[in-house]
């Protein structure tokens, strides 16, 4: 069995049990109850293994990235809870690092500062947290841009600023909340396997919101597929394909296609109700 | 509910200059043929008034005028701007003060509060106080709504993200509230201004003839309406310059495309 | 809201009693001098000269209004010729433009009327004009390509599609005229209320002047959020044009 902590393809060989030791998050039985009754998850389990990608996928609505809210603390839980390496949430905390779907950028402020602020807020010297976040612009491919504001920026280029953010402040676990939903089409596909290269050469433990079939079997190890609200875990599915090829032969690749195919059977019975 | 006319600040700035100076033309054209006519006894040619206008202007009467006008203007515009900015931040950042604020300046924003100047003399007399009072008065409930409403309407999406990456509250104010909101504090500022200067003139027309408002008064009283017309030309004009230019270095400082993505 | 302004009535109510100053008489002394005021024949007439004002100044504002700026929205060239007077004359002090006014028109209703206009009618061209460029053309589109005639694509999209910014320059007109029929009477000075405020204050009669004030705030409170009642109602509607 390889190492759950080596993401990037070794040939013919990809993890389909997820390593051995505790799992980085486990969510325990979550209820999310909202004012005026509407009751969005119910009784939500899963394990986050660590050191992998799981994509959590569903109908639209059904509170994925409710779920996500919770697990990063913004959001708090009517019920049940989520251990983050064995110890319970209460709240935002320096072990999670959030990308946001509409990127979030401080509008008056440069990449360099952006990319920054999260060590800003924990007050990092200027010339050390500036000298961090250069490099992370530099791994999400975006240097000479330092200067640049946000609107001046496509929203590609918006989303991997917000990505340089949360990778600077170096949290174990990264949360993703359809970060390339806003991002046009064919840039897409690019940043699927940008974020997997990337993430090859960090150690961290990735949830990743979508609603994307074809992006969870790709860049995930792990998928939670989660019912129309009020949600529950359907099921929770290993696609272990081989990523060791071209990434065109990938997405061409049979057992890629069946996976999506059988995910997107789970999900149309529930569409259908 | 929209604010539209403090969104309008964008549009100034499109329009080309040969349209402009065609309607000022045409205008002044049609001021002219009205003068003529005329319209009345006590409206005067356009002409009329521009001589006198730059006899004003050339012979020092503006100059004496204006500085005892400015002065009380500015004082009381800065007065009301920091105590102004202030309040509405307050009122935004303390719920419980929102609660006992808010409602009188909405009413204050709503009403004619001019009502109150006649009795201003009692308080402050006939002088410089006076006049500060009235801008104050005047200008005041703009400019601390406004700024109450550029610290609420902080984008969620910012507010979510800075408590993601772990900031404390005054981090949070400081760092996302305050920049987010100072484009509409600024506004607020351009519109405290306008209302400042009705401050400032109205002094001086109902409480004590002194500057501007003297001139009119003077002029009306001497029948000597071409002089009239170029004093109130004056300060319609000196008012639409100096809101003009705050509202250019509105534009430049808070470009719209830097609203949040 | 109520609440907290009745907290207020009860610092006033403080404040006047202590005499820390004699310009603030208690609130029940300046209520019970509305009571006595409000059915006085001095009030009813000077009420009724500032309503006739207001009313057909505003009126005139709104067709003049609303009217240029579905014009200066529809007609780009029109719009940007009339644009910069608007603009100029919606942030001039208006004010100093009322003597002259007097100067013209006298010391009567006409000049309060034409006072109310030119106070009120910018702030309408320019939130009408604003909301008729915003109204987005694929509405405009469907509706020309349903075959509808000129008259409803107007009474039937463009209509609602600006109606909110149209009521939210309503409102400021509202609260703009009032502020116009005010100072026109305080500079006037021998008619409606500016004469009573006059009266008053010169006869240092505090509770009668503030009874007036609190009359007359009411009244522009009231007519501003009356608007804002529409406002609120077509505000489900506001951000998904």
């Amino acid at each position: 069995m390889t190492s759950p902590h080596t993401r990037s393809p070794q040939p013919g060989q990809v993890p389909t049990e997820p390593g051995g030791g505790e799992p980085a998050v486990r969510v325990v039985d979550l209820c999310k109850e909202f004012p005026g009754g509407v009751l969005a998850l119910e009784g939500l389990t899963f394990d986050l293994p660590r050191g992998e990608l799981t994509s959590i996928i569903g109908p639209s609505g059904c509170g994925k990235t409710t779920t996500l809210k919770i697990i990063a603390g913004l959001a708090e839980a009517t019920s049940g809870e989520v251990l983050v390496d064995g110890s319970p949430v209460h709240g935002p905390g320096p072990d999670r690092a959030f990308v946001f779907q509409d990127f979030a950028l401080l509008p008056w402020a440069n990449v360099l500062r952006n990319a920054a602020f999260g060590l800003e807020l924990r007050g990092v010297p200027k010339k050390e947290r500036e000298a961090i976040a250069r490099e992370y612009i530099a791994r999400v491919n975006l240097t000479g841009f330092e200067k640049s504001y946000p609107h001046q920026l496509s929203g590609g280029m918006r989303q991997r600023v917000g990505l340089a953010r949360a990778l600077a402040v170096d949290a174990d676990i990264l949360l993703m909340d359809e970060p390339f939903a806003s991002v046009d089409e064919q840039i897409r596909r690019k940043f699927q396997e940008d974020l997997l290269y990337l993430l090859a050469e960090e150690n961290k433990t990735v949830v990743f919101v979508t609603h994307s079939i074809e992006e969870a079997v790709y860049v995930s190890d792990q998928v939670v597929i989660l019912t129309r609200g009020p949600a529950h875990v359907s099921k929770v599915v290993r696609p272990g394909i081989d990523r060791s090829g071209d990434s065109q032969d990938i997405r061409r690749n049979p057992e890629y296609l069946d996976w999506v195919e059988r995910i997107w059977d789970e999900l149309r019975d529930y569409l259908e109700k | 509910m929209a604010t539209t006319v403090q969104n309008r600040a964008v549009r100034i700035g499109t329009h080309p200059f040969l349209l402009r100076v065609l309607s000022i033309l045409f205008v002044l054209g049609l001021w002219e043929w009205a003068g003529r006519v005329p319209v009345s006894i006590a409206f005067p040619t356009c002409s009329e008034t521009l001589v006198a206008f730059f006899e004003m202007l050339t012979d020092g009467t503006f100059a004496k005028a204006y500085a005892e006008t400015i002065v009380p203007l500015l004082v009381g515009v800065f007065l009301t701007a920091v105590g102004g900015i202030l309040t509405g931040i307050v009122l935004g950042l303390s719920p419980r003060a929102e609660w006992l604020g808010l409602p009188v300046v909405i009413v204050l924003q709503a009403s004619p509060s001019a009502a109150i100047i006649p009795l201003i003399t009692f308080q402050y007399g006939i002088g410089f106080a006076a006049k500060v009072f009235a801008v104050v008065l005047l200008s005041a409930p703009v400019i601390v709504l406004n700024s109450y409403r550029g610290i609420r309407n902080t984008p969620r999406s910012l507010l979510e993200m800075s408590d993601a990456f772990l900031a404390k509250r005054w981090q949070r104010i400081w760092k996302v509230v305050l920049p987010a909101g100072s484009g509409l504090i600024f506004a607020g500022l351009r519109l405290g201004l306008a209302q400042g200067f009705t401050g400032a003139i109205l002094a001086e027309l109902i409480i004590t003839p002194t500057g501007v408002g003297d001139l009119i008064t003077f002029y009306r009283s001497t029948a000597d309406y071409a002089h009239m017309f170029a004093a109130i030309l004056s300060i319609v004009v000196f008012a639409a310059v100096s809101i003009g230019l705050l509202q250019r270095l509105e534009l430049r400082i808070f470009r719209p495309e830097m609203r949040p993505a | 809201m109520a609440l907290a302004l009745l907290v207020w009535c009860l610092v006033w109510e403080i404040v006047g009693r202590s005499g820390w100053n004699d310009l603030i008489p208690p609130f029940t002394a300046v209520l019970s001098a509305m009571v006595e005021l409000v059915p006085s024949s001095a009030f009813v007439e000077a009420a009724s000269i500032t309503l006739q004002a207001f009313l057909i100044g505003m009126a005139l504002s709104l067709v003049v209004g609303i009217g240029a700026g579905i014009l200066m929205g529809r007609i780009p060239a029109f719009g940007q010729l009339m644009g910069m007077w608007v603009n100029i004359f919606e942030s001039a002090p208006l004010t100093a433009i009322v003597p002259a006014l007097m100067a013209l028109l006298g010391f009567g209703l006409p000049t309060m009327i034409v006072t109310v206009f030119l106070f009120s009618v910018w702030v309408i061209a320019l939130d009408t004009q604003v909301g008729v460029e915003r109204v987005n053309p694929s509405l405009v589109e469907m509706g020309q390509s349903f075959g509808a005639s000129k008259r409803d694509l107007y009474a039937k999209i463009l209509f609602f599609a600006a109606l909110p910014e149209l009521l939210a320059g309503i409102r400021l007109g509202v609260i703009r005229g009032m502020k116009g029929v005010v100072i026109g009477q305080l500079l006037i000075a021998v008619v409606g209320m500016g004469y009573l405020f006059e009266l008053y204050s010169r006869s240092f009669l505090m509770p009668e002047f503030w009874a007036l004030l609190c009359v007359v705030f009411a009244f522009a409170f009231l007519a501003s959020e009356v608007v804002a009642h529409f406002e609120r109602k077509v505000s489900f509607y506001a951000s998904t044009r």
